[in-house]
């Protein structure tokens, strides 16, 4: 089994209107050292018996069609675990 | 002139769109279930309504996208049938790509639910042929995501061809920052596609088409249908 965690955020440059107030909340919270605050989602998907090559073609495939608007948001993912 | 409309689990303006073409133009209308393949023959208009396909999982409109009929609109829609999507139809229709542009959060994070005034800015649509450029129409608006983006290339195609139907404005027809509710670009509250057979808007229609609801507005852009 292998899990791939998939990171998708605004596209830089697309107003982020969760990240900005959550910035707002914990500069109220005294935490001004935080610049920006960016907010995504994170999708995880379990893979039986693939190779991760196989699994990348189908991950980038799946972002493409579905799981990511490319007009607003950009995606990466990394392999979290692998097992047996 | 005969009307469907698209029905998806979570879809709740449904029912308000089909009294519209029923009872209140007198027109034949029937629903279609959204595992359907097919638009049956003699439609000429398919209205996608507003609601919470999904529960907007994922992203508004994006699991819709991929239920069957939406196959069938986009062959409905490229043989020149007039397809209007309303809120959450509209939504739809861009996660689609039957129309450019994506839907983000309002910038206010709140679920807005008001009247809102609207300048018509082209009447060359399938949708808005009985209005005059710069009318203005007082219609409600229910949505959280209605912040429509695109980026500056794509809002100059909009507005080369003329794609940009509706803005948000003051009552005086004016296009000001103040009237936008959502953050929209350029105050856009609805577009169509290049040949006009396709319109998306984010404000409902079909909610202020008797005087009991307080306007009668919205039933310009059915009327414009059948004036085709």
């Amino acid at each position: 089994m292998t899990t791939v965690r998939i990171l998708i955020r605004n596209r830089k440059g697309v107003f982020d209107p969760e990240g900005k107030v959550i910035h707002g909340g914990l500069k109220r919270l005294g935490y001004a050292e935080v610049s920006a605050a960016r907010v995504g989602k994170v999708i995880d998907l379990v893979f039986e018996d693939e190779d991760e090559g196989a699994i990348a073609e189908k991950v980038e495939a799946m972002c493409k069609a579905f799981l990511v608007n490319p007009v607003i948001e950009d995606y990466s993912y990394e392999i979290l675990s692998r097992e047996g | 002139m005969s009307f469907a409309v698209v029905v998806f689990p979570g879809s709740n303006c449904d029912r308000d769109c089909f009294h519209v073409i029923d009872k209140v133009l007198g027109q034949p209308v029937e629903y279609i279930w959204h595992r359907d393949h097919e638009i049956p023959d003699g439609i000429d208009c398919v209205i996608v309504p507003g609601g919470f396909s999904y529960g907007d999982y994922l992203r508004s409109g994006a699991v819709a996208k991929m239920s069957p009929i939406m196959d069938a609109v986009a062959r409905f829609a490229r043989a020149g049938g007039k397809v209007l999507g309303i809120c959450n139809g509209f939504q739809i229709l861009l996660e689609a790509g039957l129309l450019p542009g994506a839907m983000q959060r309002n910038t206010s994070l709140e679920f807005i639910c008001k009247p809102v005034h609207l300048r018509c800015a082209t009447r060359r649509t399938a949708f808005t042929g009985s209005l005059s450029e710069g009318q203005v129409l007082q219609i409600p608006i229910a949505h959280a995501e209605g912040n429509y983006f695109i980026d500056d290339d794509g809002l100059e195609r909009l507005q080369d061809n003329a794609q940009i139907v509706f803005q948000y404005a003051n009552a005086m027809g004016e296009v000001t920052v103040g009237a936008n509710p959502n953050g929209s670009v350029h105050n856009i509250a609805g577009i169509c596609n290049e040949a006009g057979n396709v319109v998306g808007m984010m404000p409902h229609p079909e909610r202020a088409a008797e005087s009991i609801l307080g306007s009668v507005d919205g039933l310009a852009l059915f009327e414009s249908v059948l004036g085709q």
